[in-house]
């Protein structure tokens, strides 16, 4: 028997037609012989709990987990209110549910169980613990769609329920509740007239289903933003229920697929689809987005459009009527009046080599160890008084420079950071170690501990800035040896960015200044 | 029969904080109190709606949520449990209305003959919104008048936002006419917040307000302005800035709530009266009324 904690998953569509009406279109009793033909396969499995993850169910606040033990009522859809009402009392896995919940906030996620009598199970739950569970024979646990959840969330979603069901030991038939295109007719049809809504649907559908066939649930995962924007009616942020099937089910193409029903409902795509774990793959994935395991922090889809509308002159409307600050609101000051204030205290041989160079101009004027010093006191010194909203900007904390430059420089919106490798701020050695010794010879280095302390320095500077590096929009990155590095260093990457979404170019490079193997620039969004 | 009018329209939000925070005997869960600007302004509202002779509310809120068409609730009266599926929480609220069937099917039909899709909803075990029942507790706890509650269509998911403005319009003048044919005096509500981003986190005491504020300031200036036209009485211009308002604010207008009202109410061009602003959980909350009788009309904020 396999160790895989997933049995099945099963792929059903939340309309309440094949639980309603099923003798009233062809389709629908297709798609309701599907349904019964899948209760009778998890009869016959060795489940221990029926996993429903359900499009229809939308939160806001984090993921919520149903763990009323019993729950009833007689529900009745806001659209489809004239098939009748949804009676239903189900049998949920407490004990599943609070684990799961446990797992989810473990990897980063928000969550909270809710167990209250009349809580209103959705639409897709219901339908789909009704024709799938109707004697309550397995415990079921349902979890909610976040609305503003994005992919990151909604993998690690996914993987934690495995960690839940690895954890019990527990076996588990999943199903993802939801329509392929999801685009209803706006006007009410005869049954006997439903049809998909429009050719572009029906393609696009055929490709899924494919896709599903085949096994190629992993794919299918990586294809989801396409999906969404295709055929998708944009009522959430993103087609999500194939990132949850397919994190929940071991993101691989390993499966044997069958769709058991295809039809559509009321204008959108519904289809009743099985994928079991098999061995034996169709092939490498078509293209990849980088794993998850660990969400963190909030979501940036609102922040970052907070962050739009907070520009000055960054949209229409009301906010252009927004002034420039005053010269003498707080973090505001003319940088005329700032360099004047450095040339009247550090005087014109200290500042005149360069406007933004103070560190490296006050190194050079006085050469030397002592010269090292005073650079390095003279830029934390004029660090604060450099903060204007343009101009340039040097951190206390990171590695001093090299050259004649500053760390940042900020220009409008916009903060340009100087390229930076991975010494450390403490005492310039090189975390992971030097590439070559003092007399050129190759030494052997640790790139992911070189990505890491660059990484660090650039978060440094970002702060300098009051920004993060959630504010990163496009990273450029130099590697001496891009053979070797390159694997070591995209993990390191992958593990700060994933989230960010920043653009990024990878170039490789004959040399640095320094015996580093990496050195990055990043262009950020101002704060 | 004597022509109906419209005697009043209300914009409601109805975040079901404020039922939580004031602790009546229809909801389970127990607050110690919060979000006493909004309260106390719907709590002068409603005193205002005592003195006013009317015949039965309409309210149209956002979540009663339907693709196919705009429904209105078709059953005499309906009796049930409302949990918030997002703050289940704090609202649990046990409701018992009437509903004025008549004037729901009226509208119903005077809507379908002006081309738009309609649907009477007639399944009795159908549970009415927290939309509904949230705003109509605040403005007449007594529920002692017969409602209608009008769906949101969702044109706005479909189409876009300025589709979504001008059905509503379309239903709003569509309404109106059939408020005149049932000869009945009206209390319009849109049940909505304005602007409407959300934390997605909540404070471990819901109702501590040292954690609320406003979401960012651009939706305060957004608020700030589209209140402004409020008391300037520039309700068409407020319209007419409707899409880029939902755009930007992720307002809960895309629901078409304020536009079907203002649309049915002939698009005001006198001072909305004001009772209060406030953020809940970060969204922006305005209780405000047009009272189309000058000599009853107020300046209150």
């Amino acid at each position: 028997m396999s160790d895989d904690p997933v049995l099945f998953g099963l792929y059903v569509p939340p309309h309440p037609h094949p639980l309603l009406a099923p003798d009233q279109n062809k389709g629908w009793g297709e798609l309701r012989a599907a349904y019964d033909e899948c209760r009778r396969r998890i009869e016959e499995s060795e489940a221990d709990v029926i996993i429903v993850y359900s499009t229809t169910w939308p939160s806001i606040v984090g993921h919520q987990f149903q763990v009323q033990p019993e729950p009833e009522w007689v529900h009745v859809d806001d659209d489809f209110h004239f098939l009748g009402s949804m009676p239903y009392k189900f049998k949920m896995d407490v004990e599943f549910g609070n684990a799961y919940k446990n797992a989810a906030e473990s990897r980063g996620l928000h969550a909270r169980t809710v167990a209250y009598h009349g809580f209103p199970i959705d639409t897709g739950s219901v339908v789909a613990l009704s024709l799938l569970n109707p004697d309550n024979r397995i415990p079921a646990c349902i979890v909610s769609s976040n609305m503003y959840a994005n992919r990151s969330e909604t993998i690690v979603l996914g993987k934690a329920a495995r960690d839940a069901l690895k954890a019990q030991g527990k076996k588990a038939v999943i199903v993802a509740v939801s329509s392929l295109s999801n685009r209803m007719f706006t006007k009410h049809v005869e049954p006997e007239d439903d049809r998909i809504h429009s050719a572009k649907d029906e393609d696009w559908n055929q490709k899924i289903l494919e896709f599903f066939e085949d096994g190629r649930l992993e794919d299918l995962s990586q294809l989801s933003r396409d999906i969404h924007g295709q055929i998708r009616v944009q009522k959430v942020v993103a087609y999500k229920p194939a990132w949850w099937m397919a994190a929940t089910m071991g993101q691989h193409n390993n499966y044997d697929g069958e769709v058991l029903a295809y039809a559509s409902l009321h204008g959108s795509g519904g289809a009743v689809i099985q994928l079991t774990p098999a061995k034996g793959s169709v092939g490498d994935k078509e293209f990849d987005e980088d794993d998850v395991e660990t969400y963190r922090g909030d979501r940036n889809v609102l922040h970052d459009g907070a962050g739009d509308m907070q520009a000055l002159g960054g949209v229409d409307g009301p906010l252009d009527e927004a002034e420039r600050p005053e010269e003498d609101d707080e973090g505001w000051r003319n940088p005329v009046e700032v360099i004047d204030d450095l040339y009247d205290e550090y005087g014109t041989t200290v500042i005149s080599h360069a406007g933004g160079a103070i560190g490296a101009a006050a190194g050079a004027a006085l050469a030397g160890p002592v010269g090292s010093v005073a650079a390095s006191i003279v830029a934390k010194k004029t660090v604060g008084k450099m903060m204007s909203k343009d101009g340039a900007i040097i951190a206390e904390d990171a590695p001093s420079a090299v050259g004649a430059y500053p760390h940042a420089r900020r220009m409008g919106n916009l903060l340009f950071i100087s390229g930076v490798g991975p010494r450390s701020p403490e005492d310039n050695t090189i975390p992971g170690g030097p590439i070559e010794d003092g007399d050129g010879n190759p030494l052997d280095y640790d790139i992911e501990a070189q990505t890491e302390a660059c990484i660090e320095n650039i978060r440094i500077i970002l702060e300098a800035c009051e920004a993060d590096l959630s504010n990163i929009v496009d990273v450029t990155t130099f590697l001496v040896d891009m053979k070797r590095d390159f694997a070591g260093y995209n993990k390191v990457y992958a593990k700060h960015f994933e989230e960010i979404q920043a653009t990024r170019t990878t170039l490789a490079i004959q040399a640095l200044p320094t015996p580093i193997a990496v050195e990055m620039k990043v262009i950020a969004k101002a704060p | 029969m004597t022509k109906g009018e419209i005697v009043l329209g209300c914009l409601a939000p109805h975040p079901p904080h404020l039922v939580y925070a004031e602790n009546p005997d229809e909801n389970e869960p127990i607050s110690e109190g919060g979000w006493e600007a909004l309260r106390w302004g719907y709590a002068r509202l409603a005193r205002k709606l005592k003195t006013i002779d009317y015949d039965a509310i309409v309210i149209l809120t956002p979540h009663w949520q339907t693709y196919i068409g705009t429904h209105f609730l078709g059953c005499d009266s309906f009796k049930s449990l409302s949990v918030d599926p997002i703050f289940p929480n704090l609202f649990r609220y046990h409701y018992d209305l009437k509903v004025d069937v008549e004037l729901s099917e009226k509208m119903c039909e005077i809507a379908g003959e002006s081309g738009i899709i309609t649907k009477m909803m007639r399944n009795p075990d159908f549970r009415v919104d927290y939309g509904t029942i949230t705003s109509c507790h605040l403005l007449n706890p007594d529920w002692d008048k017969p409602i209608v509650t009008v769906s949101s269509n969702r044109n706005r998911h479909y189409y876009s936002v300025e589709v979504m403005n001008e059905q509503a319009q379309a239903l709003g003048r569509a309404c109106r006419k059939a408020i005149e044919e049932s000869g009945k005096r009206v209390v319009l509500i849109a049940s909505h917040s304005l602007s409407h981003r959300h934390f997605t986190t909540e404070a471990p005491l819901p109702e501590d307000m040292s954690r609320e504020h406003i979401y960012n300031h651009s939706q305060y200036v957004w608020d700030m302005k589209v209140i402004d036209l409020m008391r300037d009485g520039k309700m068409q211009e407020f319209i007419d800035l409707m899409p880029e308002f939902t755009e930007q604010t992720m307002a809960e207008t895309e629901g078409g709530g304020l536009t079907w009202m203002m649309a049915a109410m002939g698009m005001p061009n006198y001072p909305a009266e004001i009772y209060g602003y406030q953020s809940v959980i970060g969204t922006g909350n305005v209780v405000a009324c047009w009272d189309p009788n000058e000599e009853s009309r107020e300046w209150v904020l």
